[in-house]
């Protein structure tokens, strides 16, 4: 049970040392939608996963930055706008996962854990997935911050200046969609962009400077994990759940409790 | 004759079946302040966008000499209120930018008390100045600027124009810029080139405000011109002075400057 535990807490801890950060950037550039597009995707990959026999992991890790480049080269003929477009590859892609899992007779699939998540089926396996990825995606993270940070504050500015715009729009939506597929066995396919986004918007009350927000994103986000299993071990509720409703608690503390001097 | 920096040479850009811009030819010259005037939507951002190549000419050459650096003002800056960011972070992002650089070019702005105030707290006028900061830290030996005076009173228009020419006169660089008021800008500028669609005249300040082509897109005299395009364009914001605006241009069915 302990071991159970603690290797529940240290998945958790990894994707969302990892997600707090990134998931920064995702508010910034307010790519929230397009999170959510690639993690309804994500449940594509693991019917895909099955039906091919692939390791589950890569699966999800190869359809997430197949779609992610899908989307760039989409997004790029503006046929349509962006968020149909998000809308449209989000939930024919889920439907399309659920689909395929119903035709996966030899197999049984606990839908509820890839769709909420979870945290206590972690394996070993799984966690060497979360620490390689995500320490991936932190070394990129920081090796190419100032041209992330260039690029989200204003394209156009960057672009005058000589950084490799294009290149860089599609690191940080690669980095999402490494993140993203790591996460989806801590919160699951619905709750993973949860964990980006309301850590980092919790952040910011308390932030400065960018890379304040982007650091109390990780910390905030490891402590709703850590809160979210302790509720889940004491009551027994959902894991995922649990941590997102943690971490919902920690936005609501911080933006309704009075501060000294609010950061603006 | 000086440096040649950038050309642009024959441009056209059409969107669509809409011909935005023809035959556009404007030399830049080290030292040398160049002033685009013109009315809205006549495609002076776009031809600007051009020189910067973020945006492709449908036909014609943007020719960039070696030594060309380009410190660039946008028209504005939007960031995104979840981003919290001082005007040193904000300058720091500069690439290859000498951190040591950042508080003599706030000083030479005239905001040097604002180096650890939040970017989303500045005035617009403050804000035009870290723009302009931002565009020097790059080094340019060619600045380009958006209507760099946009949300800035006259006064503080005047004095930015200044800066300008002061920055020029330092540096030696020169100077490709968007005004929409001829008059304010005319002691600080050497050649206005008049666009709208195609060049419709250009020259020195003098000789563009003599002349028919401009006259015929801005009124008769220099003060009626801003104060027509403004009066048609937001015809019911004009201010009191409004009573410039009296003869010498054609009244739309829209104008309702003698309404009150």
């Amino acid at each position: 049970m302990l071991e159970l535990l603690m290797r529940a807490l240290l998945g958790g801890l990894g994707v969302a040392a990892v997600a707090g950060p990134l998931g920064a950037f995702v508010v910034w550039r307010r790519m929230a939608y397009f999170g959510d597009t690639l993690a309804h995707s994500a449940l594509l990959g693991v019917a895909l996963g099955f039906l091919l026999d692939i390791n589950l992991n890569l699966a999800i890790v190869v359809l997430c930055v197949g779609l992610a480049l899908v989307l760039v080269a989409l997004q790029k003929k503006h046929i349509i706008a962006t968020d149909t477009l998000l809308g449209i590859l989000a939930h024919s892609s889920l439907s399309l996962g659920l689909v395929a899992v119903s035709f996966l007779d030899n197999v049984r699939i606990d839908l509820m854990a890839y769709l909420f998540g979870d945290l206590l089926a972690i394996s070993q396996t799984d966690l060497y997935w979360i620490y390689g990825g995500g320490l991936l995606v932190m070394a990129l993270l920081v090796a190419f911050w100032r041209p992330l940070l260039a690029l989200t504050v204003n394209e156009e500015l960057a672009k005058v200046e000589g950084y490799p715009v294009e290149a860089i729009r599609l690191l940080l939506m690669l980095l999402v969609a490494v993140v993203i597929a790591v996460a989806m066995k801590i919160v699951g396919v619905l709750l993973i962009t949860s964990l980006m986004i309301i850590p980092a918007a919790t952040s910011r009350k308390l932030s400065q400077t960018p890379v304040q927000m982007a650091t109390f994103a990780g910390v905030l986000g490891c402590l709703s994990v850590c809160g979210g299993l302790w509720a889940s071990y004491h009551w027994d509720t959902p894991t995922g759940p649990s941590v997102v409703v943690c971490a919902a608690l920690l936005f609501l503390i911080a933006y309704t409790l009075p501060t000294r001097k609010m950061a603006s | 004759m000086s440096t040649r920096l950038a050309e642009l040479k024959d441009i056209g850009i059409r969107f669509g079946d809409r011909q935005l811009l023809s035959n556009i030819n404007i030399t830049l010259h080290q030292g040398e302040i160049v002033t685009l005037i013109g009315p809205n939507g006549s495609g002076k951002s776009t031809l600007i966008r051009t020189l910067l190549d973020l945006q492709q000419p449908s036909s014609g050459s943007v020719i960039r000499h070696n030594t060309l650096r380009i410190g660039y003002m946008p028209q504005k800056l939007h960031i995104d209120p979840t981003l919290p960011l001082t005007v040193k972070h904000f300058l720091g992002l500069v690439r290859g930018v000498n951190k040591k650089d950042i508080t003599p070019t706030l000083n030479k702005v005239g905001i040097p008390h604002l180096e650890n105030s939040q970017v989303h707290v500045l005035s617009g006028g403050e804000t035009q100045r870290l723009l302009l900061a931002r565009a020097l830290l790059n080094r340019p030996n060619l600045l380009v600027l958006d209507e760099p005076v946009q949300g800035v009173d006259v006064n503080g228009q005047i004095e930015l124009y200044g800066l300008i020419a002061t920055i020029r006169d330092e540096l030696n660089c020169g100077v490709f810029m968007i005004s929409h008021d001829l008059h304010l800008v005319m002691a600080q500028t050497d050649t206005v080139v008049c666009v709208n669609q195609h060049v419709c005249c250009s020259g020195s300040p003098q000789q563009v405000k003599d002349h028919p082509a401009y006259r015929a897109l801005f009124g008769v005299s220099g003060a009626d011109a801003s104060l027509a395009i403004y009066a048609h364009h937001h015809d019911h914001v004009h201010d009191d002075s409004g009573e410039v605006v009296e003869e010498g241009h054609v009244h739309s069915s829209s104008c309702k400057h003698h309404a009150h």
